[in-house]
């Protein structure tokens, strides 16, 4: 395990350990989630520095190999192997990038998302946020009426940042269970059918409101797909 | 941007899918002889010829292109198999489960790499298409009994393709119930009539096209 620093989920990083996974299979997951989810879910810190550690590891191996003398078919499968981890990492990365791109005000007023992101995430998002801001100023803002020269209002009267695109929680999802759940909470759900406790069975696909599952993808009990 | 499937509508390409099937697991003999690979993915090997081994779908076919092994197709992929599959599959409304999630993908990828090593493959093609085929109907016969009352829809026993193929629709569908029976999208008229017809949108604007 790496160094317990800065995120919640550690205990569910120790549990999957436990069971054998390998962290490109976590990986997976983690991809897997953060297509799927609407927002931007919590950046795996420890999955990802062990996993960029071991992509680094093993750039190194397929490096001796090749300049070894090696067989050049086991380097070649080295090689594919380390490059489906990098699809994976590169991916899992841009997905999140796409995230702040649309909603950086958002997440940047909002600490619990703010929260989520990694050091160079939040590099990304502020530097990302100041340019927009300042574009937006030079050529449109500052050539409108007075009372419209807000990036997130429409104008003054406007009592909320109606201008800031936020994540739909209320989109509909593919998940799927890992264990039984019972006493789901389908709090948004249509009026008649709110106080009804919904109940998930392992391995059963269910299309599902994101908003009503959000705590469960976050604690890892349910994956999106 | 390239590599990277449209969010809003299938979520994961077809390269995605079939990226993630690759990591499936099956049987090969190999023809050569090579030490255990520690991979970042696990541990697989070592190679002796005539052995059975079990590695992943991606591996298997890499050594399959280069002449090193013969794949095993999986137990399902024969025609008895299949021919029952196909059977149940007629026989009722409801998806069978004897196929693996992504079965559409495997075969598909056992079709173009190692055809060579499957018996009767023009059969377990055509049996695989079927079988393809009577679940879709089923699929969107089961769609039309969709209502409002729905907050979350059960499916059993879906394929990953099939579920690629109706996640839009059924996404959107059922968002648009949901929108239509909640109580915050019916506009409040006092505060409509102080702010103008203007109501507090924040969902993303429409995007440029990148």
């Amino acid at each position: 395990m790496a160094s317990s620093s800065g995120a919640e989920g550690a205990s569910l990083d120790d549990y999957d350990s436990l069971i054998a996974t390998t962290d490109v299979e976590l990986l997976k997951r983690a991809w897997r989630n953060e297509k799927a989810a609407p927002e931007i879910l919590r950046f795996e810190f420890h999955l990802i520095s062990r996993v960029k550690e071991q992509i680094q590891l093993m750039e190194e191996t397929v490096e001796e190999k090749s300049s070894g003398g090696n067989n050049p078919l086991s380097v070649s499968l080295y090689q594919m192997d380390l490059d489906r981890t990098l699809f994976l990492l590169r991916s899992y990365l841009r997905i999140r990038i796409q995230k702040i791109e649309k909603y950086m005000f958002h997440i940047l007023k909002t600490e619990e998302l703010w929260n989520r992101l990694s050091k160079d995430e939040k590099d990304f998002a502020r530097t990302c946020t100041g340019d927009l801001n300042r574009h937006l100023e030079e050529t449109v803002l500052s050539k409108l009426p007075e009372n419209y020269q807000s990036v997130l209002k429409q104008s003054v009267i406007s009592e909320e940042d109606d201008m800031v695109p936020e994540p739909e929680l209320d989109t509909f999802v593919l998940c799927r269970s890992k264990e039984y759940l019972t006493g789901i909470q389908l709090e948004d759900g249509p009026a008649d059918d709110r106080s009804k406790l919904f109940e998930m069975e392992p391995g059963v696909l269910h299309f599902i409101c994101y908003k009503s599952i959000k705590a469960l993808v976050e604690s890892g009990k349910i994956d999106l797909l | 941007m390239a590599g990277q499937s449209n969010h809003e509508l299938s979520l994961f390409s077809a390269e995605e899918l079939e990226f993630i099937a690759e990591d499936e697991i099956v049987d090969i003999v190999p023809n050569l002889k090579m030490g255990p690979l520690n991979f970042i993915s696990g541990d697989f090997g070592p190679f002796t010829p005539q052995i059975v081994t079990q590695v992943p779908l991606w591996l298997a076919i890499a050594l399959k292109k280069r002449g090193k092994c013969s794949i095993h197709p999986p137990q399902w992929m024969s025609v008895e198999k299949l021919s029952q599959v196909l059977e149940t599959e007629r026989d009722s409304q409801e998806m069978s489960d004897q196929l693996p999630f992504h079965y559409v993908e495997i075969s598909r990828l056992l079709f173009d790499h190692a055809r060579d090593n499957i018996p009767n493959l023009y059969m377990v093609r055509s049996l695989i298409e079927d079988i393809r085929n009577v679940r879709f109907h089923k699929v969107e016969t089961d769609l039309e009994g969709f209502n409002g009352r729905t907050i979350a829809v059960k499916i059993k026993n879906l394929s990953a393709m099939e579920v690629n193929i109706v996640r839009p629709f059924i996404g959107k569908a059922l968002q648009a119930f949901y929108k239509h029976d909640s109580p915050e999208l019916i506009p409040d008229p006092e505060r409509v009539s102080d702010r103008r017809p203007q109501v507090v949108n924040n969902a993303p604007r429409r995007q440029l096209r990148r």
